[in-house]
């Protein structure tokens, strides 16, 4: 198939950025997104032109690093599917196809559609871990946990980090992503100890990194390419402020 | 301190916007009953109605604070507007909707309209009753009654009321269902039932609000 290609570009951080127009002839049906990437960007190269910088990692949907906007919706129009496991099978012959990078002030652009996202990692780092050392898989299965309950911890864990959350935000929110980590952690016997603490620290480190409020628009679970719920949203805000009225 | 710590968090904030919302919505109910009243065509029992609600001391009491829940919402919006967007940064050239709701994604606006329009009223009516009308000299009541009826003769008065009717509707049909999951109420048994709920007493404020100056308009060309 043919496609028009509308990609954006950006030198830098500090450069403006703008769109180029590519057009590729020679699509098939069983490429994924990502290899209909690298043939335009083996044409580039051949061509001694700049390639599109764009990230990917695993390529099997479970590392969320393949974060771009494909005609206005994070990992494109597949319903729970990362960029990555989204094939060329999805477009028609002569589409035009706008990708953008994924856009907000906590996620600043490095190049093209590779943004930095490191802001997650801080989250992360302000307590979205056990202090103690939980023992490995059949430790874990020591513990009797409810069925409905150790679901829902696991739903939550089901969060791959890739920001698509943030991306489809209208206010650049990380509120789905934070609180799929503080809810897969506080769900759990290991977790709940560390709970109250965690979740004021995580929430302090989301808003000094100059993510924005939750207005529940909704945007983010319908492109969350791992369907994390909206519950998880109101488990943290109930959670953050159980434990700042109760923390001594 | 923690309190201020609690208050001046992303979540603190919400949590301020959610209660006050939820109080102003109260308030709607109550302002709507009386109200009601206008749809008699003898003003009696509205002007004396208006009488108790500005001089009984609890109740200008109360309606102080009212003053101070639709300052703090309304400044505090604009405020969370503002950092939001500037969150968010640039801009998609592409853009889509779904699963989103116009009034969602538009609640700073249609608070800013009706912000206007809530200026617009209380110089139209507020003023009229504190500052322009003169009681009766026995009985101290003043005819806010006929200054009603008058506005209401208007066309483009009823027109832009009931189009800010419906501006307030859509505000309420997000923001009540939205004020509950801020403040961590999700359940899976409820929340349908609040969202429910939601949809019904924003269609009903709307109609209800909405009918009155329709209603004087229509006995004042009859």
């Amino acid at each position: 198939m043919k496609l028009t290609l509308e990609i954006w570009r950006q030198k830098n951080a500090a450069d403006g950025g703008h769109f180029d127009i590519f057009q590729l002839d020679d699509v098939t049906d069983d490429m994924s997104f990502l290899e209909m990437l690298d043939v335009l960007n083996d044409k580039l190269l051949r061509d001694k032109k700049d390639p599109v910088a764009f990230e990917h990692d695993c390529r099997e949907g479970i590392c969320g690093a393949c974060s771009m906007v494909i005609d206005g919706q994070p990992h494109g129009p597949m319903q729970e599917t990362t960029t990555c496991q989204l094939h060329m099978r999805k477009f028609k012959d002569g589409d035009t196809i706008t990708i953008e990078p994924f856009r907000a002030r906590a996620f600043p652009i490095i190049k093209d559609l590779v943004v930095d996202r490191s802001s997650f990692d801080r989250i992360i780092q302000s307590g979205g871990y056990i202090s103690v050392n939980t023992g490995q898989a059949q430790d874990g299965n020591a513990i009797p946990i409810e069925k409905e309950q150790s679901q829902k911890a696991f739903d939550a864990a089901t969060c791959i980090g890739c920001g698509a959350c943030v991306a489809a935000c209208p206010n650049g929110s990380a509120m789905l992503f934070t609180s799929a980590k503080v809810s897969h952690l506080a769900l759990l016997p290991q977790g709940e100890v560390e709970h109250s603490k965690r979740v004021r620290n995580m929430v302090n480190q989301m808003d000094a990194e100059g993510f924005g409020m939750c207005s529940n628009t909704g945007a983010c679970e319908v492109e969350c390419p791992k369907g994390i719920s909206l519950e998880n949203i109101a488990r943290m805000n109930r959670a953050y402020l159980g434990a700042s009225v109760a923390a001594e | 301190m923690w309190l201020i710590n609690l208050l001046t968090s992303s979540i603190g904030k919400k949590v301020i916007m959610s209660l006050t919302g939820l109080f102003l919505c109260s308030f709607l109910v109550i302002h709507l009953l009386g109200n009601l009243q206008l749809l008699s065509a003898d003003g009696t029992a509205f002007n004396e109605y208006a009488k108790f609600m500005t001089s009984f001391a609890p109740i200008k009491i109360i309606s102080y604070g009212l003053y101070a829940m639709i300052l703090l919402h309304a400044v505090l919006g604009i405020a969370l507007w503002s950092q939001n967007k500037k969150a968010k940064g640039s801009k998609y050239k592409v853009r889509t909707t779904q699963n989103t709701t116009f009034a969602g994604r538009n609640m700073a606006l249609l608070g800013a309209i009706m912000f206007v329009f809530i200026v617009w009223h209380m110089s139209k009516f507020w003023a009229a009753m504190k500052f322009r009308l003169d009681p009766d000299a026995t009985t101290g009541v003043v005819d806010l009654y006929s200054e009603v009826s008058g506005a209401f003769s208007h066309l483009w008065v009823v027109a832009l009321y009931v189009f800010s009717m419906v501006v307030i509707g859509l505000h309420l049909h997000h923001g009540f269902q939205s004020a509950f999951q801020t403040l961590g109420l999700n359940h899976k048994k409820y929340t349908p039932l609040i969202k429910g709920f939601g949809t019904g007493f924003s269609i009903l404020i709307t109609i209800g609000f909405s009918i009155i100056p329709i209603w004087m308009y229509i006995q004042s060309i009859s």
